[in-house]
C-alpha cells in the first residue's frame, strides 16, 4: 500500500513557503464542477502553475530539501507491512461471551522470525508476532477477559510479557516457549490504559530490539469520545548490531509518514496512542508542529495530565495524547532529539479542512 | 606445460590435455555442486570509498568500489547521523570489483568535518569521513599550473641544488667520495623503506579483494628484478656500470619516489586532508636536496654535460609534478601503491649498484667497510630521517 488512504487526498497542495495562503483544499475546487481547469486556474493564481501533480489524486508532499529522501528505492515494497495500515489497526479478537457475562476475547499470536523492510530497500533480520513489527494491537475494555495462544515458530526460545495486573504464571517470565512449543496467556483486562506486551527472554535488549513488542490497547468502561485514532509505537532498529541504531521511526518504517502523511481535518480530535519500545536510547519524544495537545500519562485516568507541545518517554512508557488542528496544511510530528527525527523518526499529518 | 622435445611422440601432449580435462572437471563440479561450506546467513558486504569530492557547495560525491566476494546493494545513505537523499550510478547494485558513483546533495561546512554512512540492503554500514570539507579544486588550468608549480618546487628544485654540488665533489679526495657515495646508499635505502612502507599503507586503503598488500610487494620485486636485468645488460663486461648509467638508474629510483610523493601531496590537498604551508614545502625541499646529491655522487670523477644534468633533475624531480596532477585530479590508492611499488623497486636496484660502486672501489686489505663508508651510509639515513621530521605527517 504506497497511496495515502481516505481523504488525505482530497486537499490541496499546502503551503510550502510563506507567500502562499492557505485553506483552499482540491475538494471545494473539484466541487466546482470544471474540476479540472479550476484546479489549474487555482494552482495558477496560487503560484503554483506547473506543479501537475496537484491534479493527481495523491497529495504532493513537502520537500526537504534531501533530508529524509531517499536513493534509487523510493519507498518500500508495497507487499509488507503497512504502517500506514497498522497505525488505525485495532485487534479486538475473537470475541464471545463468558458464563459470567463478560466478554473472551481470543488472540492467536505466532512467533516468526521474519526479514522485514524498516527503511526503502534496508532489511533487517526481525522476530516477530505474526510475521509483522510491531505486533498486532490489542484492543479490548477493562474487565474484558484476554487469552492469547502464543505458539513458537522462530528459531529461539520467546514468551510475551504484557503489562497490567495478571498472575506470576502469566507475566511470561518464568515459562519460556521453546521453538515448537506453545503457552496460553489467560488474564483480564485491568486496568484501562495503554499498555503493551513484549518478549521477556533473556537476554532482554536482543530479543524486544529484534521486534518483538506491541500496543495493548485496555478502552475504560465508558469509552473516550469520539477522535481519529492514530497508534505510534516507536521504535528503532540496529541493523549492524553495534548497539546503536541505525534507524528510527514510528511504526517500524523510517520517515514512512513523511511518504504517505496521516490524514486528519480541522476541528476534529485526534487521539494518538504512544509508545515507546525503543531500545539502546535512553529516552524518546514526539513533538507536534503548531499544536498543543493533552498527556494521559500511561492513559489510565480520564483526566490530562499536562497541557504540551512535547512529550519525553523512557524506555516502556506511553501516553495517550489528544489534539485538535486549527489549520489546514501538513504539519510536522517527530521525536525532538533531532538524531533520531533525521534517521527516520518523522513524519506529516495532512490536515484538511473541514 | 610445454612437452620436451625428447618425450617423444603424443605422450606429451595427452598429458598436458588429460591434466587441463581434470583441472576443469573438477572446477565443473564443484561450481555445479558446491563445496559444503556455502553461507547461510546473509552475504559478506564490503565496499571501499575510494575517493570523496566537494565540487560545489551543497554537493558530496563519492567514488566506491566492491572489494568483497558478494554484490553490495546501496539503498540508503546517513550524513552527520541524517538520512539524505542521493543517486548512484552507475546502479544501486555494486558487483564484485565493480566501481559507483554516489553523489548527494548536502550542504556540508567548510572546514568542518563530516561522517558519511552507506547502508546496504541487509543494513550493514559503511562510513567514511571527510576530516577537513573544502571545496575539491576543479579541473581547471589554475589548479593545473599551482600543483604542476608544487611538484617543481618538491621534486625539480630540490634535485637541482643537489646536483649542483657536483663541482664540489669532483673536488673531493678517494676518501671524500667514498664518503658521499655511502652517504648516497644511505639515503636511498631510507627512500626504499619510506616507499615501500607507504606502498604497504595505502595498498591496506584498496578494496581487499584486490589483495592489493600482496601485490605491492609483488610489483616491488618484479621493478627490482626487470631493473637489476637491464643494468646487467648495460654493463655487458661486467664490473660497475658507467657513470652516467648509474646516475640515471638513481635518478630513476628517485623519481618515482617523488612521484608517490606528488601523489600523497595532490591527493591530501585535493581533499583537504593537510594546508600546504609554506613549511611543508620548504621541508620537501630539503629533505629532497640530498636526493640530487647521491645522483651527483657517481658522477664525481667524470665530467657531465650540463645538458645531462638538466635530463638528471627532470628524471628524478618531474615526475613529481606528474604525481601531484595525478594525485590532485584522480587519486586512487589502487594505482598509488602500485607506484609506490615500482619506485620501492627501483630504489633496491640503484642501492644494489651503488652499493656495488662502493664495493669496487675498497682496497683488499680494507675491504668494504672502511669508516668512512660507515659514516657515510648512516650520515644519509640520519640526514634523511631529520629532514623528514620538518615534514608533517
Amino acid at each position: 500500500m504506497s497511496e495515502t488512504p481516505n481523504h488525505a487526498s482530497d486537499r490541496t497542495d499546502p503551503p510550502d513557503g510563506p507567500e502562499k495562503p492557505k485553506g483552499l483544499s482540491r475538494r471545494t475546487l473539484l466541487k466546482g464542477g470544471a474540476a479540472a481547469g479550476l484546479a489549474a486556474l487555482g494552482g495558477a493564481t496560487l503560484g503554483l502553475s506547473g506543479r501537475q501533480q496537484q491534479l493527481e489524486p495523491r497529495t504532493e508532499v513537502p520537500n526537504l530539501h534531501g533530508a529524509g529522501g531517499t536513493g534509487p528505492v523510493e519507498d518500500i515494497s508495497p507487499d509488507g507491512f503497512d504502517p500506514t495500515a497498522f497505525a488505525t489497526d485495532f485487534d479486538y479478537g475473537r470475541a464471545s461471551t463468558l458464563p459470567d457475562g463478560r466478554t473472551l476475547r481470543e488472540y492467536d499470536f505466532v512467533a516468526v522470525d521474519k526479514e522485514i523492510e524498516i527503511a526503502p530497500g534496508v532489511w533487517f533480520p526481525a522476530w516477530t508476532y505474526n510475521g509483522r513489527v510491531p505486533g498486532p494491537t490489542i484492543r479490548c475494555t477493562e474487565g474484558d477477559r484476554i487469552r492469547v495462544n502464543f505458539s513458537n515458530a522462530g528459531s529461539h526460545p520467546h514468551t510475551i510479557h504484557f503489562h497490567g495486573f495478571h498472575p506470576a504464571n502469566m507475566d511470561g517470565v518464568f515459562e519460556i516457549v521453546e521453538p515448537g512449543d506453545s503457552f496460553v496467556y489467560e488474564f483480564d483486562a485491568d486496568p484501562f490504559g495503554l499498555h503493551l506486551y513484549h518478549c521477556h527472554t533473556t537476554p532482554l535488549k536482543r530479543h524486544i530490539h529484534k521486534g518483538l513488542y506491541g500496543a495493548f490497547i485496555v478502552d475504560p468502561a465508558e469509552g473516550r469520545p469520539e477522535a481519529r485514532e492514530y497508534v505510534f509505537v516507536m521504535n528503532g532498529f540496529d541493523t549492524n548490531f553495534d548497539a546503536e541504531n541505525e534507524f528510527y521511526a514510528v511504526n517500524t518504517v523510517a520517515f514512512h509518514y513523511m511518504r504517505h502523511p496521516l490524514p486528519a481535518t480541522v476541528g476534529e480530535r485526534v487521539r494518538l496512542y504512544v509508545i515507546n519500545t525503543l531500545e539502546f536510547d535512553l529516552v524518546n519524544s514526539l513533538h507536534v508542529h503548531a499544536n498543543f495537545f493533552d498527556v494521559y500519562r500511561t492513559g489510565t485516568r480520564l483526566e490530562p495530565d499536562e497541557f504540551t507541545d512535547t512529550v519525553m518517554f523512557c524506555q516502556g512508557e506511553r501516553h495517550v495524547l489528544e489534539l485538535e488542528f486549527r489549520h489546514p496544511g501538513h504539519f510536522m510530528f517527530h521525536a525532538h532529539q533531532s538524531e533520531f527525527a533525521e534517521l527516520g523518526w518523522m513524519g506529516f499529518f495532512d490536515v484538511a479542512e473541514a | 606445460m610445454s612437452p620436451r622435445r625428447d618425450s617423444g611422440g603424443l605422450a606429451g601432449p595427452l598429458v598436458g590435455f588429460t591434466v587441463v580435462v581434470a583441472i576443469v572437471g573438477v572446477l565443473a563440479f564443484l561450481l555445479a555442486r558446491g563445496v559444503g561450506l556455502e553461507r547461510a546467513a546473509p552475504p559478506i558486504e564490503e565496499l571501499t570509498v575510494d575517493r570523496i569530492e566537494l565540487p560545489e557547495p551543497g554537493r558530496i560525491v563519492l567514488h566506491v568500489v566492491n572489494g568483497g566476494p558478494d554484490p553490495v546493494s546501496i539503498h540508503q545513505v546517513v550524513v552527520d547521523d541524517a538520512v539524505w537523499a542521493f543517486s548512484i550510478e552507475p546502479e544501486a547494485t555494486v558487483g564484485r570489483l565493480k566501481r559507483a558513483t554516489v553523489e548527494i546533495p548536502y550542504r556540508w561546512v567548510e572546514g568542518e568535518a563530516h561522517e558519511i554512512q552507506l547502508i546496504s540492503r541487509n543494513g550493514v554500514t559503511f562510513e567514511e569521513e571527510i576530516a577537513v570539507a573544502t571545496e575539491t579544486p576543479t579541473a581547471g588550468l589554475g589548479w593545473f599550473l599551482r600543483l604542476a608549480l608544487l611538484g617543481v618546487y618538491v621534486g625539480v628544485v630540490p634535485v637541482a641544488l643537489g646536483l649542483a654540488t657536483h663541482p664540489f665533489l669532483t673536488r673531493l679526495g678517494e676518501r671524500g667520495l667514498d664518503f658521499v657515495l655511502a652517504l648516497t646508499v644511505g639515503l636511498l635505502v631510507f627512500l626504499a623503506i619510506d616507499t615501500m612502507a607507504e606502498a604497504v599503507e595505502l595498498a591496506g586503503e584498496v578494496a581487499s579483494g584486490f589483495h592489493a598488500p600482496i601485490l605491492v610487494w609483488t610489483v616491488a620485486i618484479a621493478t627490482l628484478v626487470g631493473l637489476l636485468a637491464v643494468g646487467e645488460r648495460r654493463r655487458a663486461g661486467g664490473g660497475t656500470l658507467e657513470p652516467l648509467a648509474l646516475a640515471g638508474f638513481i635518478a630513476l629510483g628517485i623519481g618515482l619516489h617523488n612521484f608517490g610523493e606528488g601523489l600523497a601531496i595532490g591527493a591530501a590537498l585535493s581533499t583537504g586532508a593537510v594546508g600546504l604551508g609554506t613549511f611543508l614545502v620548504v621541508g620537501f625541499t630539503l629533505h629532497n636536496v640530498t636526493e640530487g646529491i647521491g645522483i651527483a655522487a657517481p658522477l664525481a670523477e667524470s665530467k657531465p654535460r650540463l645538458l645531462h644534468f638538466a635530463w638528471l633533475a627532470l628524471l628524478a624531480g618531474g615526475p613529481a609534478v606528474i604525481g601531484c596532477w595525478i594525485g590532485g585530479f584522480v587519486f586512487d590508492p589502487l594505482w598509488g601503491s602500485l607506484f609506490l611499488a615500482v619506485g620501492a623497486g627501483a630504489i633496491v636496484q640503484v642501492v644494489v649498484e651503488v652499493g656495488r660502486l662502493v664495493a669496487t672501489r675498497s682496497t683488499a686489505e680494507m675491504g668494504p667497510w672502511r669508516g668512512e663508508v660507515l659514516a657515510g651510509a648512516l650520515a644519509g639515513l640520519a640526514i634523511m630521517y631529520g629532514t623528514a621530521l620538518l615534514i608533517p605527517a
